[in-house]
């Protein structure tokens, strides 16, 4: 499998992940589209290590699943907490900062 | 006791200070106690600097206590010093003790008021402006309370300052003393180059040995100073301040007229009368400008409908008699009329507060009528504040002091039958106003019930003032009515011996007795006439009233003599229309422009923060297509 394939297969993970985060406005899907940004750095990382044959790609990879885990479970309780206060999960209705 | 001389001007200045930083958690039992005390105390201290100095006349005519150099530049080093002379006595005595009464009025007065706290603080600043004032040693410390009287008279003119109204009246009270107060300043400037100092005893002995009289910088300093007593005074042109500075609360009207602010330029000539007597020619003006202010001010009296503006422009009127005093030489004289009005236009001002409180804030005289019946305290105190206005003769201290000045005037060198036709003609209005005043507040069928009845912190001040105002003027008394001389003789340790009237003996005693028999039936004459035309036979009022002549005169006095009219349209508009003209010039639209494109640019810049973390996102996803765009293509 030529490196070109699954690096190309790591941009549409990423772009449709940045696309689900930009276009959806429910915090669950904005969570998972970042973890489908994530997974495809993580298949960049593994193909690229195993085209050079090294085994950073590896650990790069088990680095990214341990910040996944982190960011799931704090995004999930910001979540939580955001739908207690505002009673919804629309990014949206977040805009206290607004300038 | 030299030591107590700054207290005077200190215990008032602390009250204001307390009141001005801790007034709000005061309470308005602990506001009265400070603000009403601290003048009290300062009579007090005043009362005994006074004796004190009676008892054991100090050499060299004065007490002098320095606290510290105020700065020292140029060789001009003003220190924080206080002189008491005899006309600084009478002077701190009558701003103190009528200060005090005025204060102990105001606690009735304000009960219900929000800014209870604000006016005690501002009414104690002005008292101690005052103080300052006159008691200064040098002519810079004297500006310093110059300016501080223009100040408060500003704050509490507007110090109910939610009616617009109010506020322009503030500002105009501040903006034409202002006229004055520069010319005073340039004439201090002219003093100090010409002369080398500014300690006022120090300034007048060098002036005296510097200039011959008639000389021309003496004849430029005095009327540089005469230029700011005007605007302070009230006097022609700068007069028309004052009938505006009625929007403020009435004790207010009473401490600017009767013991501070106006009387502050009497107190100037009288202060530089060494000045003074090197110019001939600038006496001769303070005469005329006072002669002419009592008679314009006089007829204005006689048609206002406000209550308080009849008074305002008798103020005006009787300052203008102290004027006409100063402007013959008359010391004395003057500093006795200023005393009597202090005590009988408090005295007015107050019983015509105690009217407008009695009647829910009325101040229509159409309005009011007779009130003889439900105020009686009221009543008497204010017929005998009236009586003394009108000078009627032997029972009233404003004979006294009357007489003394047209006395003077009749004995002037130059222009004196006038002055004293003046005066004369002054006097007959001055009985007709104050009695109009009396026979429609007082007399007459009721027209407005009585909400509120004065209890004895009203009743105190009106009936302690209505005895000031009738035995006031036994400290002076004509040769023919028993000559007692004991004010001229006391103030000869300030003017020498030519300031008392008892001096100016011309026409001898049968002149004399005819004068004052003249002006007797004149002020009687004016009481009558006043009785006639107001009381017993309104209709040939009305008479005149349908004239076409009569109502455009009666419109013309009411106005003022069209000075306001008059400024209007040669200062005030076409500075106006300046003002519109140059506003789209090309400075400012430079500086409109730039404010304009930076306000466009923070609007762009403001609308990119909208809060919302998606937007940021892209703005991140973007950024970062960008820098790899960059590094790729480049």
């Amino acid at each position: 499998m030529p490196l070109e394939h699954a690096l190309l297969l790591a941009g549409a993970l990423f772009a449709i992940g940045l696309a689900g985060v930009l276009a959806r406005r429910n915090l669950f899907f904005i969570l998972m589209s970042i973890e489908i940004m994530l997974n495809a750095a993580g298949l960049a990382f593994v193909t690229a290590g195993a085209h050079w044959g090294g085994p950073d790609g590896q650990v790069m990879f088990i680095f990214i699943l341990a910040v996944a885990a982190a960011e799931v479970a704090v995004g999930l309780a910001l979540l939580l907490r955001f739908y207690h206060a505002r009673r919804t999960v629309d990014a949206d209705a977040a805009d206290r900062l607004r300038g | 006791m030299q030591a107590l001389l700054a207290l005077i001007p200190a215990l008032p200045l602390a009250g204001f200070l307390i009141l001005a930083l801790f007034g709000g958690r005061l309470g308005r039992r602990g506001v009265s106690i400070v603000g009403v005390g601290s003048v009290g105390a300062s009579a007090l201290v005043a009362i005994l600097a006074a004796i004190g100095f009676l008892t054991a006349p100090p050499a060299g005519g004065a007490l002098t206590q320095r606290l510290w150099t105020w700065w020292s530049v140029g060789g001009l080093a003003p220190g924080i010093a206080f002189t008491l002379d005899p006309l600084a006595i009478v002077f701190t005595l009558v701003v103190t003790v009528v200060g005090f009464l005025i204060h102990l009025y105001s606690i009735e007065y304000l009960a219900g008021d929000d800014g209870y706290a604000r006016f005690f603080a501002c009414m104690n600043l002005f008292v101690s402006s005052m103080l300052i004032l006159v008691l200064a040693d040098n002519l810079p410390l004297l500006y310093l309370g110059w300016e501080g009287v223009g100040l408060c008279s500003y704050l509490l003119i507007g110090f109910w300052y939610r009616d617009p109204a109010n506020g322009r009246a503030a500002r105009k009270a501040f903006l034409v003393t202002r006229i004055g107060d520069t010319a005073m300043a340039i004439g201090l400037f002219l003093l100090f180059r010409h002369l080398g100092t500014l300690q006022i005893a120090e300034v007048m002995n060098r002036a005296t040995t510097a200039w011959p009289v008639g000389a021309p910088l003496a004849t430029a300093a005095a009327l540089l100073l005469l230029g700011g007593a005007i605007g302070k005074s009230a006097q022609l042109p700068l007069q028309t301040w004052l009938p505006d500075a009625m929007a403020g609360p009435t004790p207010v009207s009473a401490l600017i007229h009767a013991a501070t602010m106006v009387t502050a330029g009497v107190y100037l000539i009288a202060r530089t009368h060494a000045l003074f007597l090197l110019s001939p020619a600038a006496m001769t003006v303070v005469a005329l400008v006072g002669a002419l202010t009592l008679l314009l001010a006089g007829c204005s009296a006689l048609v206002q409908t406000d209550i308080k503006r009849v008074l305002a422009y008798s103020t005006i009127s009787q300052i203008g008699y102290m004027f006409l005093a100063l402007g013959v030489g008359a010391w004395s004289a003057a500093i006795l009329h200023f005393m009597t009005h202090a005590f009988f236009k408090a005295l007015l001002f107050l019983g015509a507060g105690a009217v407008i409180l009695a009647l829910h804030h009325e101040q229509e005289i159409a309005r009011m009528g007779g009130l003889r019946r439900s105020l009686p305290v009221v009543f008497w105190t204010f017929l005998i504040g009236g009586a003394s206005l009108a000078a009627l003769p032997l029972v009233t201290s404003g004979f006294y002091s009357k007489d003394a000045i047209l006395w003077a005037a009749w004995n002037a060198p130059h222009g004196g039958r006038v002055l004293w036709a003046a005066g004369l003609a002054g006097a007959l209005l001055t009985a007709l106003y104050t009695f109009r005043l009396i026979f429609r507040v007082f007399f007459g069928e009721e027209r407005t019930t009585v909400t509120h009845r004065p209890t004895w912190v009203i009743a105190l001040p009106l009936v302690v003032l209505a005895g000031l105002a009738t035995i006031g003027g036994f400290v002076e008394t004509p040769h023919t009515l028993g000559g007692v001389t004991l004010f001229s003789r006391f103030l000869q340790g300030t003017f020498g011996v030519a300031g008392g009237h008892a001096e100016a003996v011309g026409a001898g005693h049968g002149a004399e007795l005819a004068l004052q028999i003249l002006a007797a039936i004149v002020s009687l004459g004016g009481v009558w006439l006043a009785y006639r035309l107001f009381l017993r036979r309104p209709e040939t009022l009305a008479r005149w009233r349908g004239a076409r002549a009569g109502a455009a005169l009666r419109r013309f006095w009411l106005g003022g003599w069209g000075f306001d009219e008059l400024y209007d349209r040669v200062l005030v508009r076409p500075f106006e229309w300046t003002a519109r003209v140059s506003r789209g010039d090309f400075i400012d639209s430079f500086y409109t422009g730039l404010a304009r494109t930076l306000g466009g640019l923070h609007g762009a810049l403001a609308a990119t923060q909208n809060g919302r973390v998606r937007f940021y996102v892209a703005g991140i996803a973007i950024g970062a297509i960008l820098a790899i765009a960059i590094m790729v293509f480049t």
